[in-house]
């Protein structure tokens, strides 16, 4: 079944063309690698498919349901129904580069919150969900901590426990591992492995070649807004033809 | 040489106007406070057409003195005919104005409310861009976002500096005793003037804001730590190394 497809996707920034037409589409526990150097838009191309930002033009289903758009008296397109796109967002959950934690909150208030607030769960539902998902990344002894007295790696694993207690369609993962100390990588990369082996699909943005490499599905290269190279992972990686991929790879696997 | 019987003498009027000030400073920050949450968000709106009354409001009772605003009030409301006749007419709104205290409770409140609204909307601006985005990200509508991460967390990094504002109000409210009223500096007025001890009967009066003073100052230590435990340092968590 397909969870996710997103169509001809464009955003611009004044003059800047970010997305020039970029199309993806997710079957149920697919895993789709993005990768592309910095400035190729794989951030913004993510942060568009549940609107944190605002695309220009494209059509996205999320679980066989179209997020209804209309174009404003300004020419720009907007979201035609603010409560679907709210109800679309608890099938998207995603993954932050700065983990994106609420602060005020401990780690198992941070996982009960939307579940309980957003999906209308009981109290002791969520407590159950959480506990559950807490241990399943391996963070369920700080349940009772603040985000602010952990590791990043720790705050990380708590974010992708916050997605996972809203049982989504599709997890984002928007450079989940940039901001993370090189030995705090390991341990967000392993939880994340073990989800795909799980068959959770996952739309991944990151510049891990090895997990691109060994984990994904499917592997999409951005270079100047467009999909250069879309493929399984043993094509792109051992077979690139593009050029510019191959500068790219051999740039980033030294 | 200290005259103790100045002190002893007036006892009772300093335990009353103790109570008083207690009661004008409790109820007007709370009556404030209550105020300046919704219009600290309606003061962070990007339209102007919106916040643009709120910041009037705020710019007028944080620029001009208190004691002015309460004589203008108490003194000054009286001045009209029309209010006048609502007074005759018994109307219950406008009765609390022509008491000393409704007009003490009324201005004290409105400018701690202001003074509020300021420290809580900057507080609000300052939320992490991330918080927010994680909050739409899971599908938070917006009443939900303020009601469940920007007012609680805005509420917290307001709390040094609000307690700084509750302190303030305490001693404003010593401008009370100007309209008849019998606060603590109104008790220290009243032995003064019974007794022509100056010195004694104001020094008491210190010493009793003072202690009033270092109760605040420690229920707003107990309200951090309770409150803003995510931003101290990490204490072990039992039996982990964090």
């Amino acid at each position: 079944m397909t969870q996710l497809t997103v169509e001809d996707l464009h955003k611009r920034y004044g003059d800047h063309e970010v997305l020039k037409g970029v199309s993806l589409s997710a079957e149920a526990g697919d895993v789709i690698s993005i990768i592309g150097s910095s400035g190729s838009g794989k951030s913004t191309f993510l942060r568009c498919i549940n609107f944190l930002e605002q695309p220009d033009a494209g059509r996205i289903h999320v679980a066989g349901e179209e997020i209804r758009l209309v174009r404003g008296g300004d020419g720009h397109l907007k979201v035609a129904d603010a409560k679907q796109l709210q109800r679309l967002r608890t099938r998207l959950a995603m993954v932050f580069q700065h983990f994106n934690l609420w602060a005020h909150m401990t780690v198992i208030e941070n996982v009960m919150e939307a579940p309980v607030h957003v999906l209308g769960l009981s109290k002791a539902e969520a407590r159950e969900r959480a506990e559950a998902y807490l241990d399943k990344v391996g963070i369920a002894k700080f349940r009772d901590a603040y985000p602010a007295h952990m590791s990043g790696g720790q705050q990380q694993r708590v974010a992708i426990a916050r997605a996972l207690a809203m049982e989504p369609a599709v997890l984002l993962f928007d450079e989940p591992t940039s901001a993370l100390d090189p030995e705090l990588v390991g341990e967000v990369l392993k939880v994340m492995r073990a989800l795909a082996e799980e068959g959770r699909t996952m739309v991944v943005v990151t510049h891990e070649m090895g997990f691109a490499r060994e984990v994904s599905s499917q592997v999409m290269f951005l270079h100047q807004g467009l999909a250069e190279e879309v493929g399984a992972p043993a094509d792109v990686f051992d077979r690139p033809r593009s050029e510019r991929l191959r500068q790219f790879l051999s740039g980033s696997l030294k | 040489m200290i005259e103790w019987s100045v002190i002893t003498d007036s006892l009772p009027q300093y335990a009353s106007g103790l109570w008083l000030t207690a009661q004008l400073t409790v109820l007007s920050l709370a009556a404030g406070l209550m105020v300046a949450i919704p219009l600290a968000v309606v003061r962070i709106s990007p339209r102007r057409a919106v916040s643009g009354p709120v910041w009037v409001f705020t710019y007028f009772f944080r620029g001009t003195p208190m004691l002015v605003q309460l004589l203008l009030i108490y003194y000054g409301l009286g001045q009209f005919e029309w209010v006048q006749a609502q007074w005759q007419a018994e109307n219950a709104f406008w009765l609390i104005f022509r008491e000393p205290y409704g007009c003490a409770l009324v201005t004290f409140s409105l400018n701690t409310c202001a003074y509020t609204t300021e420290i809580l909307a900057g507080a609000l601006r300052t939320t992490p861009h991330g918080e927010i985005e994680a909050a739409q990200a899971c599908g938070m509508s917006r009443f939900t976002m303020l009601r469940r991460i920007l007012i609680p967390g805005a509420l917290r990094r307001a709390l040094p500096a609000y307690s700084n504002e509750a302190i303030f109000m305490l001693h404003g409210t010593a401008i009370a005793s100007t309209v008849t009223l019998m606060d603590l500096t109104g008790a220290a007025r009243n032995a003064y003037s019974q007794h022509f001890a100056p010195f004694e009967a104001f020094i008491f009066a210190g010493l009793l804001y003072l202690t009033l003073t270092f109760a605040l100052v420690g229920l707003f230590r107990l309200a951090e730590r309770r409150w803003l435990a995510h931003l101290q340092p990490r204490k072990a968590i039992k039996g982990h190394t964090a």
